[in-house]
């Protein structure tokens, strides 16, 4: 009972506040920007059908506004977005009117977190296996490679890192497509070709995200594993003559996972805003690719949407690792 | 000089400082540069490096070497300045959160909190956007300083946090010793390592930052900086052409600059304080 007044009540609040926090920053942030959707639209259709005189365009962009509720003062759409919010409901599109938000985001985001969870999940692996081989096996030469590889990749921006793999593997040795999630003209089916397509446009994206993922991943296992090495439990089990492998894999590894399953957690929850530069970079249709697009066009509901989606994600996954995080570590109790 | 000695023993710090140095004389050398940065046509077009351009020219007909210097001294500005705003807000937030704890130790780490749940790339180039009209050097820098403050401000909570508890603050208090004297004089040397770590961290960020921006669209490509480099050269599709001397060295001279102030803030970092190293790998 102690535990439900003293921990878990406060940090529920805690999660509430957090959240609620977080969607008002990203309700208001794009109202204040200068680029009006109405105009924007507007702008779009008088350029396909050429002149419009300026009553007919007054007209029809009150018409937008009242279809897509902006007439509303400020605080009214806010409060209507919160009630709508409970729902589940974002709202149309702006520039894809009247397509529902989420069915947008359902369509891309099947792509981002094909893309990001195995590239999350396979770069956090290799990541902690070799950091905590190089950290436990410090007298092997050849482990050192993967550190001072580590070291140089680690800090490269992701966006230099994709444009490198697009020069070397796009045109020194042109072996991978770079742009797109599928050719231009075939359609999605399960078939083993489209799977092969899709595996293959998928390469190059991958490549970037876990080169660059692995190496962060590597240099905190690295630390960790090494304050690890150190412990007198540790020193006990090679004075007790138990074997190296057993050692590193029960007793090393086991304990320096803790902080890197937080971080997994956190990372599994960032997907949901995507990658957004390598979707733009390789034009990959998911979900950051869209909210790219969303922010140019000044589409509020459609940022929303995928902003909330975000923030829910990562603070609820911090949440759920906080009240899971005795089971993983026995030594935690909350009082 | 102590400190600079015990520095110089560890190899990253020497690497990293000595391409550091480079890229400062780099900049420095801007300023007796013969050509103006904006100016288009002033040489020759696609010439290969040669010993009067020692790094080609580009299709813009600039050289591509003078172009640089001018990259590397408005990202190292723009860094510095940034770096500098977050870390002033992160040291006072950080100092009033932890020193006086309360309700507004309570609403800052809310807002710190706050400011770490949303997607960090979303609110830069929302806010981009916002102030597009007045984007110049130093917007971009007061823009990346406002937000980059929270994880530093809870480092320097923490701290704080612990220095509040140690017995000199207590001898402080009771001799007499006035809060601002107590946080400047005794508490200051603590903090001021570890702020100095994360500077430097995000100083490559903010670089970073600045290019994924300007390639995006998202500021002026007028402004010479490694960004807006790098975007000309891809704009006019230098990759296809094969002017590797346009694109590449923009390249080549940010990736060295990150390498550089990674491995300077990580021989610093660990110089300080072995555990701070973890928390240095895990922040942004």
């Amino acid at each position: 009972m102690k535990f439900v007044t003293r921990y878990l009540v406060p940090r529920l609040i805690q999660y509430c506040l957090v959240v609620f926090v977080g969607l008002t920053v990203v309700f208001f942030v794009p109202r204040l920007m200068p680029s009006d959707p109405v105009l924007q639209t507007l702008y779009v259709i008088t350029a396909q059908s050429g002149s419009i005189n300026p009553e007919a365009a007054e007209e029809m962009a009150n018409t937008m506004r009242g279809l897509y509720g902006l007439e509303a003062g400020l605080l009214e759409q806010y409060g209507l977005f919160w009630k709508r919010l409970f729902t589940g409901d974002f709202g149309p599109s702006f520039f894809m009117f009247p397509t529902p938000v989420t069915q947008l985001i359902g369509k891309h985001l099947l792509w981002t977190i094909g893309l990001l969870v195995t590239t999350t999940v396979l770069s956090w692996v290799i990541g902690n296996i070799l950091g905590g081989l190089t950290a436990y096996f410090s007298r092997f030469r050849l482990l050192k490679v993967f550190d001072t590889l580590a070291m140089f990749i680690r800090p490269i921006p992701y966006y230099i890192m994709a444009l490198v793999l697009i020069i070397a593997f796009g045109y020194l040795v042109p072996i991978f497509p770079i742009r797109g999630g599928f050719p231009i003209g075939v359609r999605i089916a399960f078939t083993w070709r489209t799977i092969w397509l899709i595996l293959k446009h998928g390469f190059l994206p991958a490549l970037s995200l876990t080169l660059l993922g692995s190496a962060v991943w590597h240099q905190m296992m690295r630390l960790v594993a090494q304050g690890v090495k150190d412990e007198d439990y540790v020193q006990y089990a090679k004075i007790a003559s138990i074997k190296e492998r057993i050692i590193f894999r029960r007793y090393v590894m086991r304990n320096a996972m803790l902080p890197q399953i937080t971080g997994l957690t956190i990372a599994l929850g960032e997907i949901f805003s995507g990658a957004l530069i390598v979707e733009i970079v390789f034009s990959y249709p998911g979900i950051g690719h869209l909210l790219f697009r969303a922010i140019l066009g000044g589409d509020y509901n459609l940022i929303m949407g995928i902003a909330t989606i975000s923030i829910v994600a990562i603070a609820t996954g911090v949440l759920i690792i906080d009240l899971l995080y005795p089971l993983f570590d026995p030594r935690i109790r909350y009082r | 000089m102590k400190t600079v000695r015990e520095l110089l023993r560890d190899k990253r710090f020497i690497i990293g400082a000595a391409v550091f140095l480079i890229f400062a004389v780099l900049a420095i050398l801007s300023f007796f540069s013969p050509h103006d940065p904006t100016e288009w046509h002033t040489v020759g077009r696609n010439l290969r490096p040669s010993l009067t351009h020692p790094l080609g020219t580009s299709f813009l007909g600039q050289d591509v070497f003078w172009r640089m210097t001018f990259a590397v001294r408005n990202s190292l500005i723009l860094a510095i300045l940034a770096s500098a705003i977050s870390r002033a807000i992160a040291v006072v937030v950080g100092l009033v959160a932890g020193y006086y704890g309360g309700i507004v130790d309570r609403l800052v780490m809310l807002v710190s909190d706050g400011f770490m749940v949303i997607p960090g790339f979303l609110l830069i180039v929302l806010l981009t956007l916002l102030a597009r009209e007045f984007l110049n050097l130093v917007t971009i820098a007061v823009l990346l300083g406002v937000i980059g403050w929270a994880w530093s401000a809870r480092l320097v909570r923490s701290q704080i946090l612990s220095l509040r508890e140690r017995e000199f603050t207590f001898t402080a208090i009771l001799s007499g010793t006035p809060a601002r004297k107590l946080i400047f004089r005794e508490y200051f040397p603590f903090i001021l390592p570890l702020v100095f770590a994360t500077f430097i961290a995000y100083m490559a960020y903010v670089i970073g930052i600045e290019i994924t921006l300007t390639i995006l669209g998202l500021t002026s490509p007028n402004m010479p900086t490694l960004g807006s480099m790098l975007h000309w050269a891809l704009t006019y599709q230098a990759l296809l052409s094969g002017y590797w001397w346009w694109y590449g060295t923009p390249i080549a001279v940010s990736v060295l600059l990150f390498v550089a102030l990674y491995l300077t803030s990580v021989s610093i970092s660990a110089y300080l304080d072995p555990r701070a190293r973890l928390q240095r790998v895990g922040a942004g």
